[in-house]
């Protein structure tokens, strides 16, 4: 039963993989690697691998989706034709051959590597003086901390990149607005995103207390967050702030600064981001529940795009 | 506490602080100089080879911060780099003027951003770290190559990612051959295997593309040519150089087992290649940027070169730390200089540079002197570097190799000769008053600093061969000072 269900979701990975890159249709294309997104969660899930899981559908298949389809329409919009130019046969069969080999190469690789879980034991044995039982959130949020936090700052970076490209004239603006044209959607969607983004806040609430114990955690809550954030825009019921609003900017520093700052304390114990004992689980949560709504913020203004001006905020959604 | 953290945090804490400071930027600026100066001084008077892990989580789980030659010698640079770049950078990206663009506001947090990953990438010696590193830094890269054109940048993401991704497969199949990433320890425990030599290989193809080597290059002079000036110093001073530290991580410490010599000569054949390439196309730039840019394509070729080096006689390890460093400086140097030469020049054509020497005489002097140093003459540090390279060549009979290198000291000189001869060419030019004491004053100082680092040469080759890994070929240090009197002796 189980090798027939992963055979099957084996299939259809492979299946909506290649309708997403083989399709004609932008559109077409975008729907069949959200279904893709959502299948590799489901494989990541049957692996046991929970946090992946969740991360992939949030990240993979969700907020990917929501960007690849504003990209779409705000193309559309613009009269860009989205359609791509066919390649030539020639490109097709050099990329085929150099994927294909590459993937020949890292199989036998792969298959080489003895699978055993050399890290599993030690993480085991390191997990109890935390306080915490979920060992992902072990790595990410102490014993690889340091990779956790440069990681918030490329996310901030990446928005700060974005805010880089805006129009002279757009600057400090805010993003174009998303809020959907059609005033009948409009009132549907602005209706629902207004039970659905305190409803996002709680569950996002729920993911980062649960991170502790379970699968969960700051990135898998604010991906919710920044979905109910994204709704809520598209439905009209929140206007996205400017990008010199000091309230936004201490929203997006919260949670990169609050691990700084706890780092930089743990200096006084002797090293940088050491936890003092019988802190470690309290400390943990703060700085996820930092970070949580510091990466909600980033990744729906990241989806929302760069500042524009003024007059071009209400052409923007489709 | 311990400076191989802060000298990451410490930016990184200037970044947060930028973006809630509007119109502080100029003190907070001053505190991150002064803050980055005194660490990596500091740093500096670690012993080579002092490390620790990170929060105090032991390997092979934690990462492991590590003070070696190397990055004694590169973490002060990039500060040195890093600051005159940002002081320069403090009037075109002017945070107090009223006409407050994106750019003015965005450069800010970025240039914290790329100093925390170019200092980060040379201080852990964790793969994944380094991943994250990379990341970092090419995040920040982008966007200020966007500052000058976006489609150059988003070619450059695009190739940027292809890297990264190459890189990070290679990560993830070493962590599960291995069960750790740490440099140090993979360093006793990789084998010749299948899995690690394409781990090897593919990991090396990622830096290759963000290190711009030949012919990996392509999106490196668009993307450094149309970027403002401080950030195409910093692109071509930084950057690129950390593509190149974490080859060198892998190829002669973590995974030297599966280094095998065929590999060392196709990388450093690959180098000679790029040498000539970017010396050629450089020759053939109409426009100033390009030329510079292109000359960076050319002097990454010389870090590559030195490759097949290492393990023999003579002090190629040092020579190649050297050139790293040198390059850094003596390009920032040239690109800010270059910035300043265009904004008073008619176009951006090198026959628009014509007067200039009479018109700015200390930007020129910078740039000419940013010149000695990548052509490679005494007493710069290019040449300093160059001749320990050259010297490892001929002790080892690899003539090809010396060759190459002095001809592209050579193509260097014709390349770099003809914007200063069109500089000093005769014409009626008005002294070009400056808009500012520091940006004429940052490009001059980085020049003169390329330049002394010749007479620093011994202490800092000796610095350099401070905790170098095993494969590194173990001879006294050298007494650059006497072989470079008999050389300028020599040369008389």
């Amino acid at each position: 039963m189980s090798l027939v269900f992963d055979l099957v979701l084996c299939l259809m990975i492979l299946g909506t993989a290649a309708a997403s890159l083989l399709m004609r249709s932008a559109l077409g294309g975008i729907v069949f690697f959200i279904a893709f997104g959502n299948l590799l969660g489901i494989a990541w899930l049957s692996l046991g691998a929970v946090n992946v899981a969740l991360a992939e559908i949030a990240i993979g298949a969700g907020v990917t989706g929501i960007l690849l389809i504003l990209a779409h329409a705000r193309l559309s919009a613009m009269g860009d034709p989205v359609e791509c130019e066919p390649t030539s046969p020639w490109m097709r069969a050099a990329v085929a051959v150099i994927c294909g080999g590459l993937i020949v190469l890292l199989s036998v690789a792969v298959l080489s590597i003895s699978p055993t879980d050399r890290m599993g034991a030690q993480i085991a044995t390191l997990m109890p003086a935390l306080g915490i039982e979920n060992p992902v959130t072990g790595v990410l949020l102490a014993f690889r901390a340091y990779d956790t936090l440069l990681e918030t700052f490329v996310l901030l970076g990446a928005l700060v990149a974005v805010w880089a490209i805006a129009p002279p004239r757009g600057w400090p603006q805010r993003p174009a607005s998303l809020a959907i044209a059609t005033p009948v959607s409009l009132t549907v969607i602005g209706t629902f995103s207004r039970v659905l983004l305190p409803a996002s806040l709680v569950m996002a609430a729920y993911l980062v207390w649960t991170g502790s114990d379970l699968p969960g955690g700051a990135f898998q809550g604010g991906t919710v967050l920044a979905g109910g954030i994204l709704v809520a825009a598209l439905g009209g019921a929140i206007a996205l702030p400017r990008a010199d609003d000091m309230r936004l900017r201490s929203v997006l520093v919260l949670g990169p600064a609050m691990f700084l700052g706890i780092g930089l304390g743990g200096i006084a114990l002797g090293r940088f981001l050491s936890y003092p004992v019988g802190l470690e689980k309290a400390l943990i949560v703060a700085i996820e529940y930092a970070l949580a709504l510091s990466i909600g913020a980033t990744l729906a203004l990241l989806v929302a795009g760069k500042p524009v001006p003024p007059a071009a905020v209400q052409e923007g959604g489709d | 506490m311990s400076p191989l953290d802060l000298l990451v945090v410490a930016p990184l804490v200037f970044m947060v602080l930028s973006l809630l400071a509007g119109g502080w930027q100029r003190s907070l600026l001053a505190l991150a100089i002064a803050t980055m100066a005194a660490l990596s001084v500091w740093l500096m008077t670690l012993d080579p080879g002092t490390a620790h892990v990170v929060g105090g989580w032991e390997l092979p789980l934690g990462v492991l911060l590590r003070a070696d030659g190397l990055a004694q010698m590169l973490v002060p640079a990039v500060t040195l780099t890093a600051g005159l770049t940002g002081l320069y950078a403090l009037h075109q990206f002017a945070p107090e003027s009223h006409a407050s663009n994106a750019q003015t506001a965005a450069f800010w947090p970025l240039y914290y951003l790329m100093w925390s990953a170019a200092n980060a990438a040379f201080l852990t010696t964790d793969l994944f770290n380094l991943y994250v590193t990379l990341e970092m830094a090419s995040i920040a890269a982008v966007a200020m190559a966007a500052m000058g054109s976006v489609r150059a940048a988003l070619r450059y993401l695009l190739i940027a990612l292809l890297g990264s991704i190459f890189y990070l497969l290679g990560v993830a199949l070493i962590l599960s051959r291995y069960g750790t990433v740490d440099v140090t320890l993979l360093a006793g425990m990789a084998e010749a295997d299948f899995a690690t030599a394409l781990a090897l290989a593919l990991m090396t193809g990622g830096l290759l593309v963000k290190a711009a080597l030949f012919p990996l290059h392509g999106w490196l002079p668009p993307a450094h040519a149309a970027a403002p000036a401080p950030a195409s110093a910093l692109l071509s001073g930084l950057v690129v150089k950390i593509g190149f530290v974490i080859t060198v991580r892998l190829w002669f410490e973590g995974l030297a087992a599966a280094a095998t010599p065929a590999g060392l000569h196709v990388l450093g054949g690959i180098g000679a290649l790029a040498i000539l390439f970017g010396s050629l196309q450089a020759i053939r730039q109409e426009s100033l940027k390009a030329l510079v840019a292109y000359s960076t394509v050319a002097q990454i070729g010389y870090l590559f070169l030195a490759f097949p080096l290492i393990a023999g006689a003579g002090h190629a390890w040092a020579g190649l730390s050297f050139h790293a460093v040198a390059h850094m400086i003596a390009k920032a140097a040239m690109f800010l200089a270059a910035g300043l030469m265009l904004k008073a020049a008619a176009g951006p054509r090198i026959a628009d540079l014509a007067g200039l020497a009479r018109a700015m005489p200390l930007t020129v002097t910078a740039f000419g002197l940013a010149a000695v140093s990548l052509m490679g003459l005494p007493p710069s540090g290019g040449f300093s570097a160059k001749f320990l390279l050259v010297d490892a060549a001929l002790r080892q009979g690899q003539a090809i190799h010396a060759a190459v290198m002095l001809i592209g000291g050579l193509l260097a000189a014709v390349y770099l000769f003809r914007p200063l001869a069109v500089a000093f060419s005769g014409s009626e030019t008005p002294a070009v008053p400056a808009k500012a004491p520091s940006m004429v004053a940052a490009p001059l100082a980085l020049a003169l600093a390329a330049l002394l680092l010749g007479f620093a040469g011994g202490p800092l080759a000796e610095l350099a061969t401070g905790g170098a890994p095993a494969t590194v070929a173990q001879e006294p240090p050298p007494s650059l000072e006497n072989t470079v009197k008999t050389a300028s002796e020599d040369a008389q």
